[in-house]
């Protein structure tokens, strides 16, 4: 991650052997010449398909190129056409609409329900691994999964009947108001038991004394929470975010199956238009600008989060 | 203390309520493709005969003969490529003190949220130059590197947080900083290293921008990739669909079942990283 200020590198300070005589100068310096033969070929591999590639991309970005014609440089323009076009800037706001519904909202019932609900609960295991199985699946069938649930016939319509709106069922991926909440649900669903059980299972670690001493102090409920449940989740609620944040904004997958940006463009997301600006309208430029956006929005959110749930010094 | 028997009881009732919420989908769609093919459906309804032929046609519809192939092919190349080069390079920056380690850690950590719409179109255009796409092995180098990060983070702090003491002694009786390797620390690295290997699998099986864009030939793409090409041919044939995505979802389960302890400590403490 780009807040390599922050990031704790795994480590341990080399044990330095007694007396430094030249000969085993010599013999820690080829030591440490052949320690980074371990490390070159994961190198040469990162380096020629992830950082060339990703360094190449920024160059693009920078052209206007179609693929096949040599490419004429475009200065800023990619980047211009990010915030005046009627489809590329839509499509980041989107994803950042998307974080409120598979970040924003999981954890802050996660959190609500923590703070109703703490306490230990017997059989933990058996909810983590059914809160979990969404982070393991492909979201491709899941996607398929929640276009039937929200198709005419589907099981969220059928519900809705059943409980007397029928007034408002519809085909929800299609409605060109409701789509993008639609899809931004599906988050909510994959992401809600998560941050809970992650949620949960910290708070049985935090010593009881501490909440005996806010009721000596007079605090309530919501005392307790502020003052201890809260800052005791610090770990979890960065894990949570981290998760959750990183998820939405990486939804391509999703949103190519269920709506693929329809209806009228009010579900794009950047990944959906890179990819179909780059294979089918061959615009690479454009394509690769918006991917550096994309980039720098995961860098900012991540960064934020990373600074907002820091432990104070 | 009646307050604490009550809260426990509706911690429990929220959790199943919840549990219920999450599981509802699945048994949406198991119902759905047991229907009989291309039947007309409503969300939860019981078939009136159990039509299993449904996922013998999905899985000659989709050609998952080719598309399940292909993602084993890349997955076992991937997983043993990635697991290697990771815990060579992991060791050495952990324990061998190399020359600019501190360097090359920082550079590893960088990639770790790199999105892989950042990288994806250069290696199009780059891949196809060297007649590496269509092509398996373009595939596993590519998600070699990806995954690359996380693998050398996630080994190097398993390496960290060995006793100095064990390397020092296996040092003092002479060993080579290989025999070290292989012979001390690998047979104590078995849980971190069925953990990575695990997640590796998970993220190659479901990997799927990087193979619709690299893999343009319908037969060498993975099963989930082919899942979403599958999708547009038979969007209304909802029986189908729903058996063709559980053959897709079916593996990861299993495993994930088996394995759920090293799944969830890998995506919990693969966010730390963040």
């Amino acid at each position: 991650m780009a807040d390599t200020d922050t990031a704790v590198l795994p480590g341990r300070t080399p044990v330095r052997p007694g007396g430094a005589s030249p000969v085993r100068r010599r013999g820690r310096r080829s030591r440490r010449l052949i320690a980074l033969l371990y490390i070159a070929p994961a190198a040469l591999v990162y380096l020629g398909f992830a950082i060339w590639p990703a360094i190449h991309t920024v160059y693009l970005s920078f052209l206007n190129w179609d693929g096949i014609l040599p490419a004429t440089w475009a200065g800023f323009d990619n980047y211009r056409a990010i915030f005046t076009d009627s489809m590329l800037g839509p499509s980041v706001w989107h994803a950042i609409v998307l974080i409120l519904f598979f970040a924003v909202i999981p954890c802050a019932l996660g959190l609500f329900m923590t703070a109703l609900l703490q306490g230990t609960t017997r059989g933990m295991t058996t909810f983590r691994v059914i809160f979990f199985l969404p982070q393991v699946l492909p979201l491709v069938a899941v996607g398929i999964t929640w276009r039937w649930l929200y198709n005419d016939e589907g099981l969220v319509n059928q519900g809705l009947r059943a409980i007397g709106l029928d007034g408002v069922t519809r085909a929800w991926l299609g409605d060109y108001n409701l789509a993008l909440i639609a899809l931004g649900f599906i988050g909510t669903w994959a992401m809600s038991g998560l941050c809970m059980v992650l949620f949960l299972a910290g708070a049985q670690k935090i010593d009881t004394s501490l909440y005996e001493a806010v009721a000596i102090d007079g605090g309530g409920p919501v005392r307790r929470f502020f003052a201890v449940t809260l800052p005791a989740l610090r770990g979890e609620i960065t894990i949570a975010s981290v998760i959750t944040t990183i998820a939405a904004l990486a939804s391509f997958d999703l949103v190519f199956v269920t709506t693929n940006g329809g209806p009228a463009n009010q579900t794009t997301v950047p990944g959906l238009l890179v990819y179909r600006l780059a294979f089918n309208e061959s615009n690479i430029g454009g394509a690769a600008a918006l991917a550096v956006v994309l980039t720098l929005v995961v860098i900012v959110f991540v960064t934020a989060i990373r600074r907002l749930t820091r432990e104070k010094p | 203390m009646n307050t604490t028997r009550t809260a426990a009881t509706a911690r429990y009732l929220v959790l199943t309520g919840m549990a219920v919420a999450v599981l509802l989908p699945f048994v949406s769609i198991v119902l759905a493709a047991l229907h009989p093919s291309g039947a007309q459906i409503s969300g939860l309804s019981i078939p009136e005969s159990w039509s299993w032929s449904n996922f013998a046609d999905a899985w000659r519809a989709a050609n998952f003969s080719n598309l399940v192939m292909s993602s084993l092919i890349i997955a076992a190349g991937v997983v043993p490529l990635a697991l290697v080069l990771a815990t060579f390079a992991a060791y050495s920056l952990a324990t061998l003190n190399p020359f600019g380690g501190r360097a090359i850690s920082v550079g590893f950590v960088l990639g770790l949220t790199l999105p892989i719409e950042l990288v994806v179109i250069p290696l199009y255009f780059d891949l196809r130059q060297l007649g590496l796409t269509n092509s398996y092995l373009g595939v596993i180098l590519a998600e070699a590197a990806l995954f690359m990060p996380f693998g050398v983070y996630w080994m190097q702090t398993h390496f960290a947080s060995i006793p100095g003491e064990l390397l020092e002694a296996a040092r003092v009786d002479g060993a080579r900083s290989f025999t070290i390797l292989a012979r001390v620390l690998m047979p104590i690295s078995w849980p971190a290293i069925t953990t990575l290997g695990l997640l590796y699998f998970m993220w190659s099986w479901n990997q799927f921008l990087l193979v619709i864009v690299l893999m343009q030939d319908p037969d060498m793409r993975t099963a989930p990739s082919g899942l979403g090409f599958f999708v547009g041919q038979y969007s209304t044939n909802i029986p189908l669909l729903s058996a063709a995505s559980l053959i897709v979802i079916g593996p990861i389960v299993v495993l994930y079942l088996i394995f759920q302890r090293n799944f969830v400590s890998g995506i919990t403490q693969g966010a730390i990283k963040g």
